[in-house]
Protein backbone atom coordinates (compact mmCIF):
# COMPACT_ATOMS: atom_id res chain seq x y z
CA UNK A 1 0.00 0.00 0.00
CA UNK A 2 1.56 3.55 -0.37
CA UNK A 3 1.66 6.21 1.96
CA UNK A 4 0.03 9.53 2.44
CA UNK A 5 1.48 11.85 -0.44
CA UNK A 6 1.27 14.52 1.93
CA UNK A 7 4.00 12.42 4.34
CA UNK A 8 6.46 11.87 1.80
CA UNK A 9 6.19 15.30 0.32
CA UNK A 10 6.72 17.36 3.81
CA UNK A 11 9.80 14.84 4.25
CA UNK A 12 11.79 14.97 0.86
CA UNK A 13 11.04 19.45 1.99
CA UNK A 14 12.66 19.23 5.13
CA UNK A 15 15.94 17.64 4.24
CA UNK A 16 16.33 19.96 0.97
CA UNK A 17 16.04 22.89 3.67
CA UNK A 18 19.49 21.92 5.02
CA UNK A 19 21.76 20.62 1.86
CA UNK A 20 21.63 21.43 -1.91
CA UNK A 21 19.79 18.92 -4.27
CA UNK A 22 22.79 18.11 -5.93
CA UNK A 23 24.52 15.14 -4.79
CA UNK A 24 27.43 15.83 -2.74
CA UNK A 25 30.72 15.16 -4.17
CA UNK A 26 33.84 14.13 -2.61
CA UNK A 27 36.62 16.86 -1.88
CA UNK A 28 38.58 18.14 0.68
CA UNK A 29 37.20 20.06 3.90
CA UNK A 30 38.03 23.42 4.29
CA UNK A 31 40.30 24.14 7.83
CA UNK A 32 38.12 26.35 10.37
CA UNK A 33 39.39 30.11 10.06
CA UNK A 34 40.72 30.96 13.69
CA UNK A 35 41.20 34.76 13.89
CA UNK A 36 41.95 34.68 17.74
CA UNK A 37 44.72 33.22 17.19
CA UNK A 38 45.64 35.44 14.60
CA UNK A 39 45.65 38.12 16.95
CA UNK A 40 47.06 36.53 19.89
CA UNK A 41 49.91 35.66 17.93
CA UNK A 42 50.56 38.82 16.96
CA UNK A 43 50.23 40.29 20.07
CA UNK A 44 52.57 38.11 21.50
CA UNK A 45 55.51 38.72 18.47
CA UNK A 46 55.33 42.36 19.17
CA UNK A 47 56.02 41.74 23.07
CA UNK A 48 59.07 39.69 22.39
CA UNK A 49 60.38 42.20 19.89
CA UNK A 50 59.82 44.32 22.69
CA UNK A 51 61.77 42.32 24.78
CA UNK A 52 64.52 41.77 22.47
CA UNK A 53 65.30 45.20 21.49
CA UNK A 54 65.64 46.38 25.33
CA UNK A 55 67.75 43.28 25.62
CA UNK A 56 70.35 44.42 22.70
CA UNK A 57 70.18 48.16 22.62
CA UNK A 58 69.61 49.21 26.89
CA UNK A 59 73.32 50.34 27.94
CA UNK A 60 72.50 48.78 31.52
CA UNK A 61 73.32 45.25 30.04
CA UNK A 62 77.29 46.11 29.19
CA UNK A 63 77.08 43.27 26.67
CA UNK A 64 80.87 43.83 25.56
CA UNK A 65 81.50 43.85 29.21
CA UNK A 66 79.82 40.37 28.83
CA UNK A 67 82.24 39.60 25.87
CA UNK A 68 85.18 40.56 27.56
CA UNK A 69 84.09 37.83 30.88
CA UNK A 70 82.37 35.18 29.30
CA UNK A 71 85.43 33.04 28.19
CA UNK A 72 87.92 34.38 31.03
CA UNK A 73 90.03 32.02 32.55
CA UNK A 74 88.62 32.48 36.10
CA UNK A 75 85.29 32.26 34.77
CA UNK A 76 86.06 29.07 32.98
CA UNK A 77 88.26 27.65 35.95
CA UNK A 78 84.55 27.87 38.17
CA UNK A 79 82.63 26.33 35.30
CA UNK A 80 85.46 23.59 35.48
CA UNK A 81 84.52 23.31 39.10
CA UNK A 82 81.00 23.42 38.69
CA UNK A 83 81.06 20.78 36.19
CA UNK A 84 83.08 18.25 38.73
CA UNK A 85 80.72 18.92 41.49
CA UNK A 86 77.89 18.10 39.40
CA UNK A 87 78.98 15.08 37.70
CA UNK A 88 80.56 13.70 40.94
CA UNK A 89 76.98 14.31 43.22
CA UNK A 90 74.83 13.66 40.05
CA UNK A 91 76.64 9.60 40.12
CA UNK A 92 76.92 9.39 44.14
CA UNK A 93 73.23 10.71 44.27
CA UNK A 94 72.04 8.66 41.84
CA UNK A 95 73.84 5.50 43.37
CA UNK A 96 72.82 6.80 46.65
CA UNK A 97 69.19 7.09 46.07
CA UNK A 98 69.15 3.26 44.06
CA UNK A 99 70.29 2.26 47.91
CA UNK A 100 67.73 4.07 49.92
CA UNK A 101 64.86 2.64 47.31
CA UNK A 102 66.10 -0.78 47.31
CA UNK A 103 65.84 -0.62 51.03
CA UNK A 104 62.77 1.50 51.17
CA UNK A 105 60.68 -1.36 49.03
CA UNK A 106 63.04 -4.36 51.17
CA UNK A 107 60.66 -6.79 53.30
CA UNK A 108 63.11 -5.49 56.33
CA UNK A 109 61.18 -2.89 58.60
CA UNK A 110 64.46 -1.64 59.81
CA UNK A 111 66.32 -0.94 56.04
CA UNK A 112 62.46 0.63 55.55
CA UNK A 113 62.49 2.86 58.51
CA UNK A 114 66.22 3.94 58.12
CA UNK A 115 65.44 5.16 54.67
CA UNK A 116 62.37 6.51 55.25
CA UNK A 117 64.15 8.48 57.98
CA UNK A 118 67.00 9.74 56.10
CA UNK A 119 64.97 10.90 52.94
CA UNK A 120 62.62 13.09 55.50
CA UNK A 121 65.42 14.14 57.53
CA UNK A 122 67.41 15.29 53.98
CA UNK A 123 64.32 16.29 51.99
CA UNK A 124 63.70 18.76 55.22
CA UNK A 125 67.08 20.07 56.17
CA UNK A 126 67.96 22.88 53.62
CA UNK A 127 70.87 21.96 51.36
CA UNK A 128 72.89 25.21 53.01
CA UNK A 129 72.17 24.10 56.45
CA UNK A 130 74.05 20.62 55.25
CA UNK A 131 76.86 22.16 53.41
CA UNK A 132 77.54 24.54 56.46
CA UNK A 133 77.26 21.78 58.78
CA UNK A 134 79.77 19.38 56.80
CA UNK A 135 82.03 22.49 56.57
CA UNK A 136 82.57 22.40 60.47
CA UNK A 137 81.88 18.78 60.77
CA UNK A 138 85.57 18.64 61.28
CA UNK A 139 85.31 20.80 64.89
CA UNK A 140 82.90 17.68 65.93
CA UNK A 141 84.93 14.73 65.25
CA UNK A 142 88.52 15.05 64.90
CA UNK A 143 89.39 12.13 63.37
CA UNK A 144 87.20 9.06 61.14
CA UNK A 145 88.30 5.44 61.90
CA UNK A 146 87.57 2.91 60.20
CA UNK A 147 87.29 -0.53 62.61
CA UNK A 148 85.36 -2.81 64.74
CA UNK A 149 82.16 -0.67 65.97
CA UNK A 150 82.72 0.40 69.33
CA UNK A 151 86.02 -1.39 69.41
CA UNK A 152 89.50 -0.82 68.41
CA UNK A 153 90.35 1.40 64.99
CA UNK A 154 91.90 0.15 61.99
CA UNK A 155 93.04 3.05 59.96
CA UNK A 156 92.22 6.66 61.30
CA UNK A 157 92.24 9.98 59.38
CA UNK A 158 92.56 13.27 60.08
CA UNK A 159 89.35 14.88 59.65
CA UNK A 160 90.93 18.43 58.48
CA UNK A 161 92.91 16.42 56.01
CA UNK A 162 90.35 14.49 54.24
CA UNK A 163 87.49 17.05 53.81
CA UNK A 164 88.93 19.52 51.16
CA UNK A 165 86.24 22.20 50.25
CA UNK A 166 85.67 19.57 47.15
CA UNK A 167 84.74 16.79 49.32
CA UNK A 168 82.67 18.98 51.72
CA UNK A 169 80.91 20.20 48.23
CA UNK A 170 80.04 16.85 46.75
CA UNK A 171 79.29 14.94 49.97
CA UNK A 172 77.10 17.53 50.88
CA UNK A 173 75.47 17.72 47.31
CA UNK A 174 75.05 13.65 47.09
CA UNK A 175 73.50 13.52 51.02
CA UNK A 176 70.63 15.70 49.54
CA UNK A 177 70.66 14.50 46.13
CA UNK A 178 70.29 10.79 47.07
CA UNK A 179 67.14 12.22 49.14
CA UNK A 180 65.46 13.20 45.98
CA UNK A 181 66.55 10.41 43.44
CA UNK A 182 65.62 7.63 46.28
CA UNK A 183 61.89 8.79 45.68
CA UNK A 184 62.44 8.94 41.96
CA UNK A 185 64.23 5.44 41.94
CA UNK A 186 61.32 3.87 43.76
CA UNK A 187 58.32 5.47 41.66
CA UNK A 188 60.08 4.20 38.78
CA UNK A 189 60.38 0.77 40.37
CA UNK A 190 57.08 1.08 41.68
CA UNK A 191 55.65 1.98 38.33
CA UNK A 192 56.49 -1.48 36.55
CA UNK A 193 53.87 -3.35 36.19
CA UNK A 194 53.41 -6.04 38.77
CA UNK A 195 53.30 -8.86 35.61
CA UNK A 196 57.17 -8.51 34.96
CA UNK A 197 57.83 -9.61 38.61
CA UNK A 198 55.90 -12.19 38.01
CA UNK A 199 57.08 -13.39 34.86
CA UNK A 200 60.86 -12.92 36.49
CA UNK A 201 59.83 -14.83 39.22
CA UNK A 202 57.96 -18.08 37.10
CA UNK A 203 60.83 -18.21 34.86
CA UNK A 204 63.51 -18.51 38.14
CA UNK A 205 65.35 -15.42 37.19
CA UNK A 206 68.30 -15.46 39.89
CA UNK A 207 67.10 -12.04 41.55
CA UNK A 208 69.96 -9.65 41.16
CA UNK A 209 69.45 -10.69 37.29
CA UNK A 210 65.89 -9.87 38.03
CA UNK A 211 66.27 -6.56 38.95
CA UNK A 212 69.22 -5.70 36.53
CA UNK A 213 67.81 -7.00 33.18
CA UNK A 214 63.83 -6.90 33.62
CA UNK A 215 62.68 -4.46 36.31
CA UNK A 216 65.41 -1.77 36.19
CA UNK A 217 65.60 -1.08 32.53
CA UNK A 218 61.83 -0.32 32.54
CA UNK A 219 61.91 1.87 35.76
CA UNK A 220 64.37 4.07 33.82
CA UNK A 221 61.72 4.93 31.88
CA UNK A 222 60.05 7.15 34.00
CA UNK A 223 63.22 7.67 36.67
CA UNK A 224 65.09 9.43 33.00
CA UNK A 225 63.02 12.34 32.67
CA UNK A 226 62.22 12.72 36.50
CA UNK A 227 65.91 12.27 37.43
CA UNK A 228 66.75 14.52 34.68
CA UNK A 229 64.51 17.34 36.27
CA UNK A 230 66.65 16.61 39.43
CA UNK A 231 69.62 17.20 37.51
CA UNK A 232 69.29 20.67 36.64
CA UNK A 233 68.61 21.20 40.41
CA UNK A 234 71.64 19.95 41.15
CA UNK A 235 73.64 21.86 38.32
CA UNK A 236 72.42 25.10 39.94
CA UNK A 237 71.98 24.32 43.21
CA UNK A 238 76.06 23.71 42.86
CA UNK A 239 75.82 27.87 42.84
CA UNK A 240 75.96 26.96 46.77
CA UNK A 241 78.79 24.99 47.17
CA UNK A 242 80.19 29.20 46.73
CA UNK A 243 79.27 29.34 50.86
CA UNK A 244 82.19 26.48 51.51
CA UNK A 245 84.74 28.62 49.66
CA UNK A 246 83.98 26.60 47.08
CA UNK A 247 84.56 28.99 43.66
CA UNK A 248 82.42 27.29 40.90
CA UNK A 249 80.67 29.06 38.35
CA UNK A 250 78.58 31.45 40.24
CA UNK A 251 81.33 31.50 43.47
CA UNK A 252 84.19 33.04 40.58
CA UNK A 253 81.57 35.45 38.89
CA UNK A 254 80.58 36.84 42.40
CA UNK A 255 84.20 37.11 43.28
CA UNK A 256 84.62 39.07 39.90
CA UNK A 257 81.70 41.09 40.97
CA UNK A 258 83.08 42.64 44.54
CA UNK A 259 86.47 43.35 42.48
CA UNK A 260 84.74 45.07 39.35
CA UNK A 261 81.39 46.58 41.35
CA UNK A 262 80.29 47.73 38.02
CA UNK A 263 80.57 44.92 35.94
CA UNK A 264 78.38 42.91 38.17
CA UNK A 265 75.17 42.68 35.56
CA UNK A 266 77.34 41.31 32.89
CA UNK A 267 78.74 38.55 34.88
CA UNK A 268 75.60 37.82 36.17
CA UNK A 269 74.63 37.66 32.40
CA UNK A 270 77.97 35.08 31.81
CA UNK A 271 76.75 33.03 34.54
CA UNK A 272 73.15 32.70 33.39
CA UNK A 273 74.41 32.32 29.44
CA UNK A 274 76.44 29.13 30.98
CA UNK A 275 73.88 27.86 32.77
CA UNK A 276 71.97 28.01 29.83
CA UNK A 277 74.16 26.45 28.04
CA UNK A 278 74.73 23.57 30.45
CA UNK A 279 70.85 22.58 30.92
CA UNK A 280 70.26 22.82 27.10
CA UNK A 281 73.01 20.04 26.82
CA UNK A 282 71.19 17.91 29.74
CA UNK A 283 68.13 18.31 28.05
CA UNK A 284 69.62 17.12 24.64
CA UNK A 285 71.05 13.99 26.26
CA UNK A 286 68.37 13.60 27.86
CA UNK A 287 66.27 13.04 24.68
CA UNK A 288 68.72 10.38 23.46
CA UNK A 289 68.64 8.67 26.55
CA UNK A 290 64.91 8.28 26.75
CA UNK A 291 65.02 7.66 23.31
CA UNK A 292 67.00 4.57 23.97
CA UNK A 293 64.92 3.54 27.02
CA UNK A 294 61.53 4.03 24.56
CA UNK A 295 62.59 0.49 23.00
CA UNK A 296 59.74 -1.57 22.81
CA UNK A 297 57.85 0.76 24.48
CA UNK A 298 55.92 2.71 21.88
CA UNK A 299 55.86 0.82 18.58
CA UNK A 300 57.85 3.11 17.06
CA UNK A 301 60.55 5.39 18.10
CA UNK A 302 60.00 9.26 18.52
CA UNK A 303 61.75 10.79 15.64
CA UNK A 304 65.49 12.62 16.03
CA UNK A 305 65.37 16.68 15.44
CA UNK A 306 67.43 15.99 12.28
CA UNK A 307 64.64 13.10 11.45
CA UNK A 308 61.80 15.21 12.05
CA UNK A 309 63.36 18.02 9.91
CA UNK A 310 64.11 15.76 6.63
CA UNK A 311 60.62 14.66 6.97
CA UNK A 312 59.29 18.27 7.55
CA UNK A 313 60.95 19.42 4.32
CA UNK A 314 59.29 16.64 2.15
CA UNK A 315 56.30 17.39 3.35
CA UNK A 316 56.38 20.90 2.86
CA UNK A 317 57.74 20.21 -0.79
CA UNK A 318 54.72 17.63 -1.10
CA UNK A 319 52.59 20.76 -0.49
CA UNK A 320 53.94 23.25 -2.19
CA UNK A 321 53.31 20.81 -5.55
CA UNK A 322 50.15 20.02 -4.73
CA UNK A 323 49.05 23.47 -4.23
CA UNK A 324 51.14 24.12 -7.70
CA UNK A 325 49.11 21.47 -9.41
CA UNK A 326 45.86 22.90 -8.18
CA UNK B 1 74.18 -27.21 16.28
CA UNK B 2 75.80 -27.34 19.46
CA UNK B 3 75.80 -30.17 21.73
CA UNK B 4 74.34 -27.98 24.64
CA UNK B 5 71.65 -26.41 22.43
CA UNK B 6 70.45 -30.29 21.07
CA UNK B 7 70.65 -31.58 24.70
CA UNK B 8 68.41 -28.49 25.73
CA UNK B 9 65.98 -29.29 22.52
CA UNK B 10 65.84 -33.18 23.55
CA UNK B 11 62.07 -34.47 24.81
CA UNK B 12 61.89 -33.54 28.23
CA UNK B 13 60.44 -36.18 30.65
CA UNK B 14 56.98 -35.60 31.50
CA UNK B 15 56.48 -34.43 35.65
CA UNK B 16 54.01 -36.18 37.85
CA UNK B 17 52.31 -33.39 39.97
CA UNK B 18 51.10 -33.71 42.75
CA UNK B 19 48.65 -31.27 45.30
CA UNK B 20 48.00 -32.60 48.75
CA UNK B 21 45.72 -31.11 50.83
CA UNK B 22 46.07 -27.56 49.96
CA UNK B 23 44.61 -24.82 51.81
CA UNK B 24 45.32 -21.08 51.52
CA UNK B 25 43.20 -18.13 52.39
CA UNK B 26 43.74 -13.93 51.60
CA UNK B 27 42.75 -12.59 55.43
CA UNK B 28 39.69 -14.41 56.57
CA UNK B 29 38.78 -15.52 53.09
CA UNK B 30 39.58 -19.11 51.32
CA UNK B 31 40.85 -19.64 48.67
CA UNK B 32 41.47 -22.91 48.68
CA UNK B 33 40.10 -25.25 51.36
CA UNK B 34 41.95 -28.63 51.16
CA UNK B 35 42.64 -29.47 47.40
CA UNK B 36 44.22 -32.70 46.29
CA UNK B 37 45.06 -33.63 42.91
CA UNK B 38 47.32 -35.90 40.97
CA UNK B 39 48.34 -35.10 37.29
CA UNK B 40 50.14 -38.05 35.85
CA UNK B 41 53.13 -37.76 33.54
CA UNK B 42 52.43 -36.60 30.24
CA UNK B 43 48.45 -35.84 31.10
CA UNK B 44 46.80 -33.18 29.77
CA UNK B 45 44.68 -31.30 32.91
CA UNK B 46 42.22 -28.86 32.49
CA UNK B 47 40.85 -26.85 35.12
CA UNK B 48 37.56 -25.24 35.01
CA UNK B 49 35.25 -23.43 37.32
CA UNK B 50 33.50 -19.78 37.93
CA UNK B 51 35.42 -17.32 38.94
CA UNK B 52 36.59 -16.87 42.05
CA UNK B 53 36.27 -20.28 42.22
CA UNK B 54 40.55 -20.84 43.36
CA UNK B 55 41.25 -22.15 39.83
CA UNK B 56 44.34 -19.66 38.95
CA UNK B 57 45.35 -19.52 42.85
CA UNK B 58 45.63 -23.28 42.36
CA UNK B 59 47.97 -23.13 39.54
CA UNK B 60 49.82 -20.76 41.13
CA UNK B 61 50.75 -22.61 44.76
CA UNK B 62 51.81 -25.27 42.16
CA UNK B 63 55.21 -23.19 41.03
CA UNK B 64 54.89 -21.52 44.46
CA UNK B 65 53.98 -17.94 43.44
CA UNK B 66 50.90 -17.96 46.09
CA UNK B 67 52.81 -19.86 48.95
CA UNK B 68 49.71 -22.39 50.56
CA UNK B 69 49.20 -21.83 54.52
CA UNK B 70 48.23 -25.70 54.51
CA UNK B 71 49.74 -28.41 52.44
CA UNK B 72 51.90 -29.29 50.07
CA UNK B 73 52.79 -29.57 46.18
CA UNK B 74 55.13 -31.69 44.77
CA UNK B 75 56.71 -32.40 41.19
CA UNK B 76 58.16 -36.31 40.36
CA UNK B 77 58.28 -36.36 44.51
CA UNK B 78 60.22 -32.97 44.93
CA UNK B 79 59.19 -30.95 47.35
CA UNK B 80 58.23 -27.43 45.74
CA UNK B 81 58.85 -24.34 47.91
CA UNK B 82 59.87 -26.36 50.86
CA UNK B 83 61.70 -28.37 52.78
CA UNK B 84 60.94 -31.57 55.41
CA UNK B 85 62.52 -30.64 58.73
CA UNK B 86 61.53 -34.10 60.74
CA UNK B 87 57.95 -34.02 60.57
CA UNK B 88 57.92 -30.25 59.46
CA UNK B 89 57.61 -28.40 56.36
CA UNK B 90 60.32 -25.28 56.35
CA UNK B 91 60.45 -22.67 53.37
CA UNK B 92 62.88 -22.88 51.23
CA UNK B 93 65.61 -20.09 50.71
CA UNK B 94 64.30 -17.16 47.31
CA UNK B 95 67.32 -18.96 45.42
CA UNK B 96 66.22 -22.36 46.11
CA UNK B 97 63.08 -22.05 44.93
CA UNK B 98 63.58 -19.98 41.84
CA UNK B 99 65.95 -23.11 40.37
CA UNK B 100 62.82 -24.85 41.12
CA UNK B 101 60.79 -22.79 39.09
CA UNK B 102 63.55 -23.19 36.15
CA UNK B 103 61.81 -26.30 35.46
CA UNK B 104 58.47 -24.92 35.76
CA UNK B 105 56.59 -23.47 32.94
CA UNK B 106 53.90 -20.65 33.35
CA UNK B 107 51.87 -18.72 30.51
CA UNK B 108 49.96 -15.80 31.87
CA UNK B 109 46.48 -14.63 30.81
CA UNK B 110 48.82 -11.07 30.03
CA UNK B 111 51.62 -12.60 28.12
CA UNK B 112 53.67 -11.13 30.54
CA UNK B 113 56.84 -10.26 27.83
CA UNK B 114 59.25 -8.74 29.05
CA UNK B 115 58.61 -5.21 26.62
CA UNK B 116 62.01 -3.76 26.94
CA UNK B 117 63.91 -7.10 24.97
CA UNK B 118 63.73 -8.51 21.63
CA UNK B 119 61.18 -11.50 21.02
CA UNK B 120 64.44 -13.61 20.55
CA UNK B 121 66.30 -12.13 24.20
CA UNK B 122 63.07 -12.90 25.65
CA UNK B 123 62.68 -16.56 24.77
CA UNK B 124 66.78 -16.76 25.79
CA UNK B 125 66.82 -14.71 28.90
CA UNK B 126 65.92 -17.76 31.25
CA UNK B 127 68.35 -20.47 29.89
CA UNK B 128 71.55 -17.31 30.12
CA UNK B 129 70.31 -15.94 33.47
CA UNK B 130 70.66 -19.20 34.81
CA UNK B 131 73.51 -20.21 33.43
CA UNK B 132 72.37 -23.25 31.38
CA UNK B 133 73.41 -22.65 28.22
CA UNK B 134 75.96 -19.77 26.75
CA UNK B 135 73.89 -16.92 25.17
CA UNK B 136 74.42 -17.68 21.19
CA UNK B 137 73.91 -21.54 22.49
CA UNK B 138 70.22 -19.51 24.21
CA UNK B 139 69.43 -17.96 20.84
CA UNK B 140 70.17 -20.84 18.71
CA UNK B 141 67.39 -22.82 20.87
CA UNK B 142 65.06 -19.83 20.89
CA UNK B 143 65.40 -19.63 17.07
CA UNK B 144 64.31 -23.18 17.15
CA UNK B 145 61.20 -22.64 19.70
CA UNK B 146 60.15 -19.50 18.06
CA UNK B 147 59.98 -21.57 15.05
CA UNK B 148 57.83 -24.09 16.57
CA UNK B 149 55.19 -21.75 17.48
CA UNK B 150 55.42 -20.30 13.98
CA UNK B 151 57.26 -16.88 14.53
CA UNK B 152 61.10 -17.78 13.14
CA UNK B 153 60.58 -14.57 10.92
CA UNK B 154 59.38 -12.40 13.87
CA UNK B 155 62.66 -12.94 16.64
CA UNK B 156 63.92 -9.38 16.16
CA UNK B 157 60.62 -7.46 16.52
CA UNK B 158 59.67 -6.26 19.96
CA UNK B 159 56.73 -7.56 21.75
CA UNK B 160 54.12 -4.56 21.70
CA UNK B 161 55.24 -4.83 17.96
CA UNK B 162 53.07 -8.34 17.46
CA UNK B 163 49.46 -9.37 17.91
CA UNK B 164 48.23 -11.09 20.95
CA UNK B 165 47.89 -14.18 19.69
CA UNK B 166 51.31 -13.76 18.44
CA UNK B 167 52.74 -12.34 21.92
CA UNK B 168 51.27 -15.60 23.63
CA UNK B 169 52.77 -17.76 21.59
CA UNK B 170 55.78 -15.98 22.55
CA UNK B 171 55.76 -16.41 26.23
CA UNK B 172 54.90 -20.11 25.74
CA UNK B 173 58.08 -20.55 23.48
CA UNK B 174 59.60 -18.76 26.21
CA UNK B 175 58.15 -21.63 28.90
CA UNK B 176 59.63 -24.20 26.57
CA UNK B 177 63.25 -22.84 26.81
CA UNK B 178 63.48 -23.89 30.37
CA UNK B 179 62.50 -27.28 28.87
CA UNK B 180 60.18 -27.38 31.56
CA UNK B 181 58.47 -30.92 32.55
CA UNK B 182 55.31 -29.39 33.53
CA UNK B 183 53.98 -25.98 31.75
CA UNK B 184 50.63 -24.66 33.52
CA UNK B 185 48.46 -22.10 31.26
CA UNK B 186 46.72 -19.27 33.46
CA UNK B 187 43.51 -18.70 31.11
CA UNK B 188 45.92 -17.91 28.06
CA UNK B 189 43.36 -16.86 25.24
CA UNK B 190 41.24 -14.78 27.77
CA UNK B 191 42.83 -11.60 26.62
CA UNK B 192 42.66 -12.27 23.05
CA UNK B 193 40.74 -10.97 20.50
CA UNK B 194 37.90 -14.25 19.27
CA UNK B 195 40.08 -14.43 15.96
CA UNK B 196 43.21 -14.35 17.47
CA UNK B 197 42.28 -17.93 19.90
CA UNK B 198 42.82 -19.86 17.74
CA UNK B 199 46.59 -20.05 16.98
CA UNK B 200 47.37 -20.12 20.74
CA UNK B 201 45.32 -23.21 20.71
CA UNK B 202 46.54 -24.64 18.15
CA UNK B 203 50.72 -24.15 19.27
CA UNK B 204 48.92 -25.92 22.68
CA UNK B 205 47.16 -28.61 21.10
CA UNK B 206 50.55 -29.79 19.59
CA UNK B 207 51.73 -29.15 23.04
CA UNK B 208 49.41 -32.28 24.36
CA UNK B 209 50.60 -34.61 21.45
CA UNK B 210 53.87 -33.95 22.55
CA UNK B 211 53.90 -35.51 25.66
CA UNK B 212 54.60 -32.82 27.88
CA UNK B 213 52.71 -32.77 31.47
CA UNK B 214 49.81 -29.91 31.04
CA UNK B 215 47.71 -28.36 33.46
CA UNK B 216 45.42 -25.26 31.69
CA UNK B 217 42.87 -22.84 33.51
CA UNK B 218 40.54 -21.60 30.87
CA UNK B 219 36.74 -21.12 29.91
CA UNK B 220 37.32 -23.00 26.71
CA UNK B 221 35.12 -25.97 27.08
CA UNK B 222 35.03 -26.92 23.48
CA UNK B 223 38.89 -26.77 23.56
CA UNK B 224 38.85 -28.82 26.98
CA UNK B 225 36.35 -31.72 25.55
CA UNK B 226 39.00 -31.67 22.51
CA UNK B 227 42.49 -31.83 24.49
CA UNK B 228 41.36 -33.15 27.81
CA UNK B 229 42.17 -36.03 29.69
CA UNK B 230 41.08 -34.87 32.45
CA UNK B 231 38.26 -32.21 33.46
CA UNK B 232 38.85 -31.05 36.70
CA UNK B 233 35.89 -28.47 38.20
CA UNK B 234 36.36 -26.41 41.17
CA UNK B 235 34.02 -24.06 42.91
CA UNK B 236 34.46 -22.69 46.63
CA UNK B 237 38.13 -23.48 46.75
CA UNK B 238 37.15 -27.32 46.53
CA UNK B 239 36.92 -29.74 43.39
CA UNK B 240 33.70 -30.57 43.28
CA UNK B 241 34.21 -33.01 40.63
CA UNK B 242 37.02 -34.01 38.22
CA UNK B 243 37.11 -37.19 35.11
CA UNK B 244 37.33 -37.38 31.75
CA UNK B 245 35.76 -34.83 29.82
CA UNK B 246 33.28 -37.09 28.28
CA UNK B 247 31.56 -37.71 31.76
CA UNK B 248 32.29 -34.25 33.32
CA UNK B 249 31.58 -32.14 30.71
CA UNK B 250 28.58 -34.26 29.45
CA UNK B 251 26.87 -35.99 32.35
CA UNK B 252 28.11 -33.88 35.38
CA UNK B 253 27.00 -35.60 38.90
CA UNK B 254 26.78 -32.09 40.52
CA UNK B 255 24.57 -29.40 40.76
CA UNK B 256 27.26 -27.06 40.40
CA UNK B 257 28.58 -28.61 38.02
CA UNK B 258 25.42 -27.98 36.04
CA UNK B 259 24.90 -25.03 36.49
CA UNK B 260 28.01 -23.64 35.70
CA UNK B 261 28.19 -25.45 32.66
CA UNK B 262 24.59 -24.37 31.61
CA UNK B 263 26.41 -20.63 31.97
CA UNK B 264 29.25 -21.16 29.68
CA UNK B 265 28.05 -23.42 27.10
Amino acid sequence: MSEPPGATVTLTRSSSADEPSTPLTAQRVLPLRRPGRWIATAVVLVLVAQFVHGLVTNPFYQWDRWSYWFLRPTILDGLVITLEVTAYSAVLGLIGGIVLALARLSKSPVLRAVSWTYVWVLRSVPLIVVLIFLYNFSALYKTLSVGIPFGPAFFSFDESKLATDMVVAVVGLSLNEAAYAAEVVRGGILSVDQGQHEAAAALGLPKGYQFRRIIFPQALRSIVPNYVNQLIGLIKGTSLVFYVSLLDLFGSAQTMGSTYPGDIVPLLLVVTVWYLILTSVVSVIQFYVERHYARGATRSLPPTPLQRLRTGLTDLRARIRKEAAV
Amino acid sequence: MTAATLEALADVEAATVEVHDVHKWYGTHRVLDGVDLTVRPGEVTVILGPSGSGKSTLLRVINHLEKPEIGHVSINGELIGVKRHGDRLKELSERAILTQRGRIGFVFQNFNLFPHLTVLDNVAAAPVATGRLSKPEAQELARELLGRVGLADRTGAYPRQLSGGQQQRVAIARALALRPGVILFDEPTSALDPELVGEVLAVIKDLATSGTTLVIVTHEIGFAREIADRVVFIDGGRIIEQGPPSEILDNPRHERTRDFLSKVL
